[in-house]
């Protein structure tokens, strides 16, 4: 369903070969695809129409080079211009002078407000910040209780009245000022304010956390919205704005597959940075945003940036840089191989792992990928001789029965996978060197192949890769 | 293992390689940049669900230990023989009141609605042109219906204006309604049920996050026992915190009875217990409750494909998969339907916060596409908010 913009642009560009320049129509057309693009990922229409508008001025008149590849080029364009779109100024937290810090967390329901606040409480805990959680989510049924179990899981202690919320007549504007009392009382520095989920159509319950601002008068005001919101987060967005003034909007649920369109549509509209972003379950799965990361997702370039951070955590620095360029020489072995394979296990799920990366077919992105989908490579090479495993070549028909025997695998499953992987080492023989000058050439688009205007950069694969 | 060995070889590689690659790029271009601070994010993994089955408490004001048995549910067939159950209901049952009339689309969505002026604009209008199907454009994409529907109804509405079938913008509106209506017509939007003695119906409640299932049983449950049916909600979300006390809430509320297990325990299990628990009784219907999951998250979807299976086991019979979504949901919400669907095989759709200013244009594409009808509205907060899908409100609603 969607396609990354590289793909989409590969059928325009190759109507374009050997012009030197992109014609008017040709930037029409691109832009149709932007735009399609955009759209798809959610971007709020009129936030698509301004965007386009200014990639067709960055576009038009790019030189057709025989060096550069003019389809990059101009997702180059688009992805420098969603950066900054999505970006600007960043986001950078200052805590009170006079403490405590009031943090008002607002949003529609279900955006994952309380979830965030816990997440958001345990953030600043880690940097030494002595946090209150007050509950002021009187309304949806067992709120408070699952603050206070949050609490208790980060150890943060949570202020509120469970008493009210049982009975269901609290003043949510009340529990928040005695929240306050209990902040100065206990003498913490950083407040977070839960409150309940609200349509931001629903005058009464607007008003409602209108006043409980007034009231706590936060340092600042937090959107919670879901990466997976639609063509509404800007509506819903305006009229939070119009009611407190946001400070910023946390964007919750990234680690699903929607493009989060949302998040570019609400900074252009609003203004306010997108401050912080929650991409997973567990409570510290929660960080700061980064706008380039965002731009590569919305064009469906895969979230590479991340990948790489959870990998250099997986890695070995020493051994993965001697491994590359073992492999670059052509002497990588599959023992090196074996290696690798389990530090991406390490970095957790793997079909998590698959969906980040850019360019990986279809198919293979749905299919059920299990944790265990690598074991029976593993198999295979674990039942190999220390001495087969440093030179496959070796593997001859009687030693190929024996390590499928030992695999519970097949002589051709054994063949298969040593042929792969002799393949593999040539090619990355010949493209030795190419790496080692980093990501600003541009090698032919393989399958595997990424826009060469990313920030770093993957070794492309040969065009022709059985892909699927 | 093909397919395995063509692709995992090759990404294992070039990902090995572009690690440290990319590490030393960066490192070299901090120098002039300031590089992005490293993450410290972990794998987004739930932690494993503990195989035992917790012991199950019945009823949310009974601590005594009445179900206590360990089981393990979907390996064996071997499953326990009996569960013990307590003989008298432990929940009283009020009848709830019910409002006399229950919301309609139109009352609800009126004030939402300021959104389609645009669409609104186009009426009135003596002759068509850019602007009207700019409008249009703009009030088709604003629902979520998304860029290629969008794309391909005006592009068939611009064939009928060239051959003069449609000559005033009120027309292409009215046509363009028309087609909408036309395709979400005729779907059975009924909630089945069959009674068979001894044998409990059981709905099953799915969806991501924060979507609102634990509600939408709330208002389900309070609304077939107003019905005169007796209802056993199953408190299969054993991951959120509080999520059962939540849904406990809206069972006595509803008069309903509730059956949990302890937070992190295994939900088939929970689910079953409360079917058991139906059977024993003699109870109508299971409202099946799950934790939230993203569609993306393979272990959770095979849990899910877990908890469905058990559920139909003996007594069990599961009549409906209601898979739920918020009306704000975007793109994505396709994508969650397809995957939910493989996983689950929904028989219907149940659109939350239509009371809100999002449209829920996307269930149009989740009911045309993949053929899974929407059964039921969530329009508020009370237990009555939730209301059979009208598709002609809808479309009209679309364009107020």
């Amino acid at each position: 369903m969607f396609d990354s913009l590289s793909d989409r642009f590969d059928g325009i560009f190759k109507k374009l070969r050997g012009r030197g320049r992109l014609s008017e129509a040709d930037v029409t057309a691109m832009l149709a695809e932007v735009r399609t693009a955009l759209l798809e990922a959610d971007v709020n229409i009129k936030v698509v129409r301004g965007l386009t508008d200014r990639i067709r001025a960055a576009c038009v008149g790019v030189e057709l080079s025989k060096a550069i590849n003019p389809s990059q080029q101009v997702i180059k364009a688009v992805y420098d211009e969603l950066t900054v779109a999505l970006g600007g100024e960043g986001f950078k937290m200052q805590f009170a002078s006079k403490p405590p810090t009031v943090i008002l967390m607002a949003g529609l329901q279900g955006s994952g407000k309380t979830t965030n606040s816990a997440k958001l409480a345990r953030h600043f805990k880690a940097q030494g910040r002595q946090v209150l959680l007050v509950g002021a989510d009187l309304q949806r049924p067992a709120a408070i209780d699952q603050l206070r179990t949050l609490g208790k899981q980060i150890d943060v202690p949570v202020f509120s009245d469970d008493e009210a919320a049982k009975r269901g007549d609290g003043d949510p504007v009340f529990v928040a000022a005695r929240g306050m009392d209990e902040a100065k009382r206990l003498g913490r520095d950083v407040v977070i304010v839960d409150t309940a989920g609200r349509l931001s159509i629903d005058a009464e319950l607007m008003d409602e956390v209108r006043r409980i601002s007034e009231t706590v008068n936060p340092t600042y005001t937090f959107l919670v919205i879901d990466a997976m919101t639609g063509q509404d987060a800007v509506q819903t967005a305006e009229a939070f704005h119009q009611t407190l003034e946001l400070d910023g909007v946390i964007l919750s649920k990234l680690d699903g597959d929607a493009r989060g369109g949302a998040a570019l549509s609400v900074k252009e509209v609003v203004g306010k940075p997108i401050a912080f972003a929650s991409t997973g379950e567990k409570l510290d799965a929660f960080d700061q945003f980064y706008p380039d990361r965002m731009a590569q997702r919305i064009l469906g370039m895969g979230d590479m940036l991340t990948l790489i951070d959870k990998a250099e955590k997986a890695f070995d620095k020493e051994s993965s840089e001697k491994a590359a360029e073992r492999l670059m020489e052509g002497q990588f072995t599959l023992d090196d191989f074996l290696e690798q394979m389990q530090a991406i296990k390490k970095m957790g799920p793997l079909s998590g792992i698959i969906g980040m990366m850019p360019g990986i077919p279809k198919e293979l992105k749905n299919a059920e990928i299990g944790d265990d989908a690598l074991k029976p490579i593993e198999a295979i090479i674990h039942s190999m001789t220390t001495e087969e495993r440093r030179r496959p070549d070796l593997i001859n028909g009687s030693r190929r029965e024996r390590i499928a025997r030992g695999s519970g695998s097949t002589p051709a499953d054994v063949g298969r996978l040593v042929k792969q992987f002799q393949d593999m080492q040539k090619m990355m023989k010949k493209m030795g060197g190419f790496g080692q000058k980093g990501g600003g050439k541009k090698g032919k688009k393989g399958r595997f192949g990424m826009p060469g205007g990313l920030p770093g950069g993957m070794p492309q694969l040969p065009p022709g890769f059985p892909g699927t | 293992m093909k397919l395995l060995l063509e692709i995992l070889i090759p990404a294992v590689l070039a990902f090995g390689l572009s690690v440290p690659l990319v590490g030393r790029l960066r490192r070299n271009k901090s120098a002039e940049l300031k590089a992005p601070p490293g993450r410290t994010t972990l794998a987004p993994t739930r932690p494993p669900v503990a195989a035992p089955a917790a012991p199950v408490e019945v009823g949310e004001e009974d601590d005594s230990d009445i179900i206590g048995d360990e089981w393990q549910v979907g390996d064996g067939d071997t499953l326990v023989e009996e569960a013990p159950v307590v003989e008298e209901p432990l929940v009283e049952e009020q009848p709830v009141e019910l409002l006399p009339e229950r919301p309609r689309f139109r009352d609800r969505l009126g004030r939402a609605r300021n959104a389609f002026a645009a669409a609104i604009g186009v009426r009135g209008k003596t002759a068509i042109d850019q602007s009207t199907w700019d409008d249009l454009e703009e009030s088709l994409l604003l629902s979520d219906l998304g860029v290629h529907r969008t794309d391909a109804m005006l592009t068939s509405l611009k064939e009928r204006v060239s051959a003069k079938e449609l000559t005033t913008p009120d027309g292409v509106v009215d046509a363009l309604k028309a087609d909408l209506k036309a395709r979400l017509a005729g779907a059975d939007r009924a909630l089945r049920q069959e009674h068979v003695e001894g044998s409990p119906n059981v709905w099953l409640f799915v969806g991501v996050n924060g979507v609102g299932k634990t509600t939408t049983i709330g208002k389900v449950g309070a609304q077939q026992v107003s019905e005169g049916r007796s209802v056993i909600m199953a408190a299969g979300d054993t991951f959120r915190a509080a999520a059962a006390e939540q849904l406990g809430t809206w069972a006595s509320r509803g008069g309903s009875e509730l059956v949990r297990g302890a937070e992190g325990g295994d939900p088939s299990s929970v689910i079953f217990d409360g079917i058991q628990r139906a059977a024993a009784k003699g109870a109508d219907l299971v409202l099946a409750d799950t934790a939230g999951r993203l569609h993306t998250k393979t272990n959770l979807m095979e849990e899910l494909k877990k908890v469905r299976r058990v559920a139909d086991r003996e007594p069990g019979r599961v009549m409906e998969v209601l898979l739920v979504i918020d009306a704000t949901t975007g793109q994505n919400g396709m994508i969650q339907a397809q995957q939910f669907t493989e996983a689950t095989d929904l028989t219907g759709v149940v659109l939350t916060k239509l009371d809100g200013s999002a449209k829920g244009g996307i269930v149009f594409a989740i009911e045309t596409e993949l053929g899974i009808p929407v059964k039921l509205v969530g329009l508020g907060e009370g237990i009555n908010d939730l209301i059979p899908f009208d598709p002609d409100e809808f479309v009209d609603a679309l364009f107020a």
